[in-house]
């Protein structure tokens, strides 16, 4: 029996190190040549390993949320040839079948993101200790609707007890409850007796944060430890706007893409940088420089299956209306069904986020990091306005905006949603030139 | 006119309703039981007890019988055996009046007081019985249906005369010379059998395919190969129009014209329907689940206070399912928390071979849309069945897929009911087939075939 290592191939795009994000095989399986092994992430693409050999997986060697270079051992495989190659040679082999994966990315562009690859383990509730016991086993989550496993004499004491089985774990042979598990559960719950209906649930579970969440997770806590946020709110009357959505989209061309509001944004915004340039610009704090860009590269950010994805609209100061709207819809898809390419998820310089129908009244927007401005969409409601002399329903918007305080005064904040509301209150002043 | 009052109050001492008033007798709760016949109901004095006399005297009869055509390997002869009917009916009959007596005297000793008579509900709370000595009124807090069933009658074929029911097939004076059975469900089959060995042409008249519709053909086919062995006819997809004029039965079967069949009695054997008219339930307002009346998980009517036990309540129609819940209505009427919960109620079919089922048939597991393991073993590799000239049928058990839980076992063969106890068992306890297969299993014995079934399903047998 010989050896071969599996090493991290190169993923391509100059990345040094990619995280495991699932294991398709564990010790002991028996794997074919080709056999996916593992997904590993890069910046946010995801890559399968495929085995270059048949053999037995004989060692993993990372937990699923780990950091793994490339080039280091990544498995280890048993397998039957007797004249095996020595191990010295095998990376070589691993490089040969590891070149096609970064090939194939080049010509498919980035891998779709994984579905969510969620890792999902029950711990044992707390058991109070009892001197002398046995340690207790490990117990066996019961599926939903799943009837529980237990003897008549432990179904009879639950009873008299007044014990719901279907919420005491087992620890038996294919999760049966044991008179022992009775024994935790009633130690567990001498406090108070809750009614069958509302059982306590003292059970926890572990999922590990990985992958794309797990980027999510840093790209916040860098973004609210970093930057001093300041929010700014402010109603928008978009009456007029919706009118002219709805008018714009009734004459459409069935080439276009239909009209949302974002687009009338998208376009307002651009209007308003142009006054205030320093909205549209990253933050570089180690260099300690603000560098505003001319294009204004919209970040949408947009809920996935996955988790958040930011999708850029580029150049939104050289397309109308009607072509941010079909880049936007055309983006946002592909971000939902993870087609979405590497370059068209990245380099943004100002985000807007929508929640659409669940925008609710007001949100706190968290900057994308090194942005300086984010624009966040809340919900249009009918609301009662006073014209003077009487109430009138208008549609009305809020608009709630974080800045990066560092570099933007509120004052500054204030003018330029000031801005965007005046021209989307009056929305023919979005196609005026000058 | 006469009135007691009482805790508790069953109506009918068939095995529900007296398993129930033991019980009850047993907390000390004032327990009456009212019933027209013998106490024991169907299973003791028309039922279960003396067809198994029958059978058992049949069996005898019929191994002695092949013994003297010189068909015995064990080197038996003799000579001119014959059967004497009427004492294996007079000994049956004395067996079943040990076992009523043994009821009445159970009743006594939980200090249950017996009324004879016919019941009838007046409402909800009082029954009325009609006594040799009088009309008896009896109050109760709880009242329990434990009415039973009766043998379903065929329009064509009204009972009398020539027309029997399974009741009076167990106690005819002398086989008759031919007899048509009407219905190869377990009873037909068990009583055909029984008087096929006893001498008697006996004629199945099955309106399904085959015999056993309610069993796989897997488990039918051993107890068909027998029938046939013992020259039984069997007219399957066929049905008994009524009784010519000549005393002939006649038989419609499917693609093929009319059989007239020289039968001096014809058994109607279709089933067995619950007993929900004669004693008022006129009176009641209970919710009926078809032709059975409803309960729920404690076997609670829509009425409180009334509990339904037994055949009245559905299928499976077996003593065992009833003399359970009667033990549990005792206990609830004590104020014990109790409800239903068992896994599986085990059905024996005492024909030649015996089948016996526990838990899910195969087809049953995989329409539940769970994937199964089912691992089979034959007699034909068991020792003890081949030293008992029993290596007819096999045991199989189905488990689930995944976890290996045992969800159901059978077995068809000698002797095999005295397995369901160690099948019931394991499914109540919820073994997986490593529970069964790490068991050991008496050597030699049928039940090793049980441990063996289990090793096939996880698919490394020993013995075969």
């Amino acid at each position: 029996m010989g050896e071969h290592i599996i090493k991290m191939p190169d993923v391509g795009e100059g990345v040094a190190e990619a995280e495991l994000v699932e294991w398709y095989v564990k010790v002991g399986d028996i794997v074919r040549e080709d056999t996916v092994l593992a997904a590993v992430m890069t910046d946010k693409a995801t890559v399968e390993i495929p085995s270059p050999i048949e053999g037995e997986v004989a060692w993993l060697a990372a937990d699923v949320g780990a950091s793994v270079s490339v080039g280091s051992p990544l498995a280890r495989l048993k397998v039957g040839r007797e004249d095996t190659e020595a191990d010295d040679t095998a990376p070589m082999d691993d490089r040969q079948r590891g070149a096609p994966i970064a090939e194939g990315m080049a010509e498919e562009g980035e891998r779709q993101p994984p579905p969510p690859t969620i890792e999902v383990t029950q711990t044992a509730r707390p058991t109070p200790p009892r001197p002398g016991g046995p340690a207790p086993r490990a117990r066996i989550p019961r599926a939903p609707g799943e009837k529980p496993l237990a003897s008549p004499a432990v179904r009879l004491r639950a009873r008299e007890a007044g014990i719901d089985l279907r919420q005491v774990p087992g620890s038996g042979p294919a999760g049966r409850i044991l008179h022992e598990d009775l024994d935790t559960f009633l130690a567990a719950g001498t406090q108070i007796r809750p009614a069958a209906a509302l059982a306590r649930d003292t059970s926890v579970t572990e999922i590990k944060v990985v992958g794309l969440r797990r980027r999510i997770a840093e790209k916040m806590t860098l973004a609210n430890a970093r930057i001093p946020h300041i929010t700014y709110v402010e109603e928008v009357d978009v009456t007029a706007l919706e009118e002219l959505r709805a008018t714009m989209n009734g004459h459409m061309r069935g080439d276009r893409a239909k009209l949302t509001l974002l687009p009338f944004l998208m376009r307002a915004m651009v209007k308003a940088i142009s006054e205030q340039p320093e909205m549209n610009a990253l933050y570089d704090e180690e260099a300690g420089v603000v560098r505003r860009y001319g294009g204004v590269h919209i970040g949408i950010a947009t809920q996935t299956s996955s988790g958040l994805m930011a999708p850029v609209v580029r150049h939104v100061e050289a397309r109308d209306i009607w072509v941010c709207a079909a880049e936007l819809s055309r983006l946002t898809e592909a971000a939902r069904n993870g087609t979405a390419k590497r370059e068209e998820l990245t380099d943004s310089t100002i985000t807007v986020t929508s929640l659409g129908a669940m925008g609710g009244v007001v949100t706190t927007p968290v900057i994308n990091h090194p942005e300086v401005a984010i624009i966040g969409v809340n919900k249009i409601m009918v609301r009662p306005a006073w014209n003077g002399s009487a109430f009138i329903p208008r549609k009305m918007m809020n608009l709630s905006s974080s800045f990066d305080h560092r570099v933007i005064d509120g004052w500054d904040a204030a003018r330029f949603i000031q801005r965007i509301k005046t021209l989307l209150e009056t929305p023919a002043l979005i196609f005026i030139d000058g | 006119m006469r009135e007691i009052s009482c805790k508790l109050l069953i109506i009918g001492a068939g095995p529900g309703g007296y398993v129930c008033a033991i019980r009850a007798g047993q907390f000390g709760i004032d327990t009456v039981v009212v019933e027209v016949a013998r106490p024991g109901g169907t299973c003791l004095n028309v039922g279960c007890i003396p067809s198994k006399a029958l059978i058992h005297a049949a069996d005898a009869f019929a191994r002695i019988k092949a013994a003297e055509a010189g068909e015995s390997p064990l080197g038996i002869e003799l000579s001119e055996p014959r059967l004497d009917l009427q004492k294996t009916i007079a000994w049956k009959d004395q067996i079943v009046g040990r076992l009523t007596n043994g009821v009445s005297g159970l009743l006594k000793k939980a200090n249950v007081k017996i009324v004879h008579g016919r019941a009838r509900f007046r409402d909800g709370k009082t029954v009325e019985v009609d006594t040799e000595t009088g009309l008896q009124v009896i109050r109760s807090e709880n009242v329990v249906i434990a009415t039973g069933s009766a043998p379903v009658e065929v329009d064509a074929l009204p009972f009398g005369h020539s027309v029997i029911s399974s009741t009076e097939a167990l106690s005819l004076g002398k086989a008759p010379e031919s007899l048509a059975v009407i219905g190869a469900g377990y009873i037909g089959l068990e009583i055909g059998t029984a008087y096929a060995k006893l001498g008697t042409n006996v004629t199945v008249v099955e309106a399904e395919q085959r015999l056993l519709p309610n069993y796989d053909a897997e488990l039918s086919g051993p107890v068909a190969r027998r029938l046939d062995a013992l020259g039984v006819a069997s007219l399957t997809r066929a049905r008994a129009k009524g009784m010519a004029p000549s005393g002939q039965l006649l038989v419609d079967v499917a693609g093929s014209k009319e059989v007239r069949l020289n039968a001096e009695k014809v058994l109607v054997a279709v089933g067995r329907r619950p007993v929900t008219d004669g004693w008022g339930r006129e009176e009641l307002v209970l919710d009926m689940d078809g032709p059975f009346i409803r309960i729920d998980e404690k076997c609670r009517t829509s009425m409180r206070g009334i509990y339904a036990i037994g055949d009245v309540t559905g299928e499976p129609m077996l003593a065992h399912r009833a003399m359970a819940q009667g033990e549990m209505v005792a206990e609830i009427v004590a104020d014990r928390p109790r409800a239903w919960d068992k896994r599986c109620i085990p059905a024996i079919c005492f024909t030649d071979p015996e089948i016996v089922t526990v838990g899910l048939l195969p087809e049953e597991a995989k329409t539940s849309g769970r994937d199964v393991r089912i691992g089979h073993f034959p007699f034909t590799a068991n020792a003890r069945a081949m030293t008992t000239e029993a290596e007819e049928g096999f045991m199989r058990v189905v488990a689930r897929a995944d976890n290996h839980v045992v969800l159901g076992i059978q077995a068809v063969g000698n002797g095999v009911s005295e397995l369901a106890a160690a099948f019931t068992l394991a499914v109540e306890m919820g073994a997986r087939l490593e529970d069964v297969a790490g068991t050991i299993h008496a050597h030699p014995t049928q039940g090793e075939a049980f441990q063996e079934a289990a090793l096939n399903a996880l698919g490394h047998p020993l013995h075969i």
